[in-house]
């Protein structure tokens, strides 16, 4: 600024009060890694070496998988991913308006703050607590996977897509509503195609986390190759679960790549 | 007699601000009871120095800003837009007449330029159509028709944001003219351009005030384009009008009153402009 003597400029300095703040939070860092370390026996760590023998004899039947039963195995691969599908497309659905009541650009706070508390309950349940109460609900089967990734899933994408909605540029809006636009014509000529690419990246994101998801799910009685893998594992047959990880792995290593490759285009 | 074109009167605008240090909040006074009113269609320049308040006039005059509770009011045609610090049931039918055009990013850059220009019929339209932008073939050669002659319709078909700063000013003014706006509203259209593309844009706003007797006000940056291009000059500073009167007649003294140690910037447009 023109009129500012040259001795008048001082460079920021941080202040006492942010830097005791800075220690402080290393120091609370120090006292729970301290503190969790008997609770999450870290002490045990050793037996990793003395039990080698043990997990020689488990690598043993994993090193030789078997894949006579692999038509089954991919059938219930291909049912995992039809339930991470149907789980991610019922969240998008009902995240599209929750997400906006959740954005202070476009809501009251009167509205935001118990949508955000709401959302905030749906991401709070885990998928294999809310698998188990559909199982009751539905009966044992997909449609229980289902359910459950699209409570969890409409918390998390409900709030990522009202954080692209609040991160918008104003100006653009302004002019749909200064031409007299109404209130939904703004969102839909002024906030979706802003926000677009972006949501479809979270939504891609979250496939490809529901994919995991609906296999760790299966394990529960929700269908899909989880199922299969539990059945298995009780059955000590290690060579097919071997089988089955390896048909888990290629398929979510898969499904990982291309949308990464969808999203990468999109930005 | 006709109702004003716009009738402003007596408006306050109030902002507060949080301040982070005190705990507490500052307020800032950005229009202080401003007054004019524009009788038959003019061109109207509003100049002063920055945070003088223009921006926030010319937002008030639309309706994106409330004004202060008071005794204030704004009107356009004879319909009041806001007053007591309350917009009117009916801003919307009142803001299909005006049409707005910022400094930057007017258009939503993700849509083709002739989508953004077609957005200026929602005023219009009602229900499904204009949600799902089905323009009608009519509609269609109206907005061609803007588009061209504001010397741009070569890029319909391209999304705004691959278009030049002065290709997206002509779209906006494309918009207003699709609008069928009697009033427009401009706030600094003209201050990321370079000076031939402005000179281009502040021809169209004139020859829009012209051809088609659409009223203008203009905030500008710089007084040689509003002696330029328009006919009367309203000069803000700190929120209260200062000049209002012929463009012409606004001279050296007055100016350095209103600009002070900012004069020298004032001026920075070029020389040509005249
Ligand atoms: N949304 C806002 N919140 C707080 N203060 C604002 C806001 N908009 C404008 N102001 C303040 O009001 C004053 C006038 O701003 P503005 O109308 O933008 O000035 P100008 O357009 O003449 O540069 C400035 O001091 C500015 O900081
Ligand atoms: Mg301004």
């Amino acid at each position: 600024m023109a009129g500012t003597r040259m001795s008048d400029l001082a460079p920021p300095t941080t202040g006492m009060a942010t830097r005791i703040g800075n220690w402080l939070m290393v120091l609370v860092v120090v006292a729970i890694l301290a503190v969790s370390f008997r609770g999450a026996h870290i002490q045990d760590l050793h037996m990793l070496v003395d039990k080698s023998a043990n997990t020689g004899n488990y690598l043993q039947a994993y090193l030789t998988p078997n894949f006579t039963d692999w038509k089954r195995y991919a059938a219930a691969m291909w049912e995992t991913l039809q339930i991470a599908v149907w789980g991610t497309f019922l969240s998008i659905i009902l995240a599209v308006p929750i997400s906006f009541l959740c954005s202070r650009n476009i809501a009251p706070a009167w509205v935001v703050q118990p949508m955000r508390g709401f959302i905030a309950l749906l991401r709070a349940f885990p998928d294999i607590v809310l698998g188990t109460a559909f199982l009751v609900a539905v009966g044992p089967g997909p449609l229980a996977g289902v359910l459950a990734l699209t409570i969890n899933n409409t918390g998390t994408l409900a709030k990522l897509f009202s954080e692209a909605v609040e991160s918008i540029e104003a100006a653009p809006v302004e002019g749909v509503r200064a031409t007299g636009g109404s209130r939904l014509q703004e969102i839909v000529w002024g906030v979706i195609p802003q926000v677009g690419p972006l949501w479809t990246s979270f939504a891609l994101y979250r496939f490809e986390s529901n994919a995991r998801s609906a296999t760790v799910l299966g394990l529960i009685g929700a269908g899909g190759i989880g199922q299969l893998l539990f059945d298995n594992l009780n059955g000590y047959d290690y060579a097919s679960v071997s089988a089955i990880a390896l048909i888990i792995v290629v398929a979510v290593t898969l499904i990982d790549i291309l949308s990464q490759q969808i999203r990468k285009r999109l930005l | 007699m006709a109702a004003a074109l716009v009738e402003v009167k007596s408006i306050s605008k109030t902002f507060t601000r949080k301040a982070k240090a005190a705990g507490g909040s500052t307020i800032h006074k950005a229009l202080d009871a401003v007054s004019f009113t524009m009788e038959r269609p003019e061109r109207i320049a509003l100049i002063g120095p920055s945070g003088s308040g223009k921006s926030t006039l010319l937002r008030s005059i639309s309706g994106l800003h409330t004004i202060d509770k008071g005794q204030g009011t704004v009107a356009v045609f004879g319909r009041t837009v806001q007053s007591n610090g309350r917009l009117a049931g009916d801003v919307r039918g009142i803001r299909a007449d005006m049409g707005l055009i910022a400094q930057q990013f007017n258009l939503v850059g993700r849509l083709s330029l002739f989508t953004n220009v077609a957005l200026g019929f929602l005023g219009k339209i009602a229900g499904v159509r204009g949600l799902l932008g089905l323009w009608s073939g009519e509609e269609k050669q109206k907005v061609m028709a803007a588009l061209d002659h504001v010397g741009v319709a070569a890029m319909a078909g391209q999304r705004a944001n691959t278009l030049s700063g002065g290709q997206q000013q002509r779209g906006a003014i494309a918009r207003a003219i699709v609008q069928g706006a009697r009033i427009v509203l401009a706030d600094e259209p003209v201050a990321s351009l370079d000076p031939v593309t402005a000179r281009k844009v502040m021809k169209l706003l004139v020859d829009l005030n012209e051809r088609d007797q659409v009223g203008v006000i203009v905030t500008l940056h710089q007084v040689d384009y509003a002696k330029t291009y328009c006919d009367r000059i309203l000069a803000l500073k700190d929120g209260r009008i200062v000049y209002d009167g012929p463009a012409a007649e606004l001279d050296e003294g007055t100016l350095k009153e209103i600009y002070g140690a900012e004069i020298e910037d004032a001026y920075w447009g070029d020389d040509n402009a005249r």
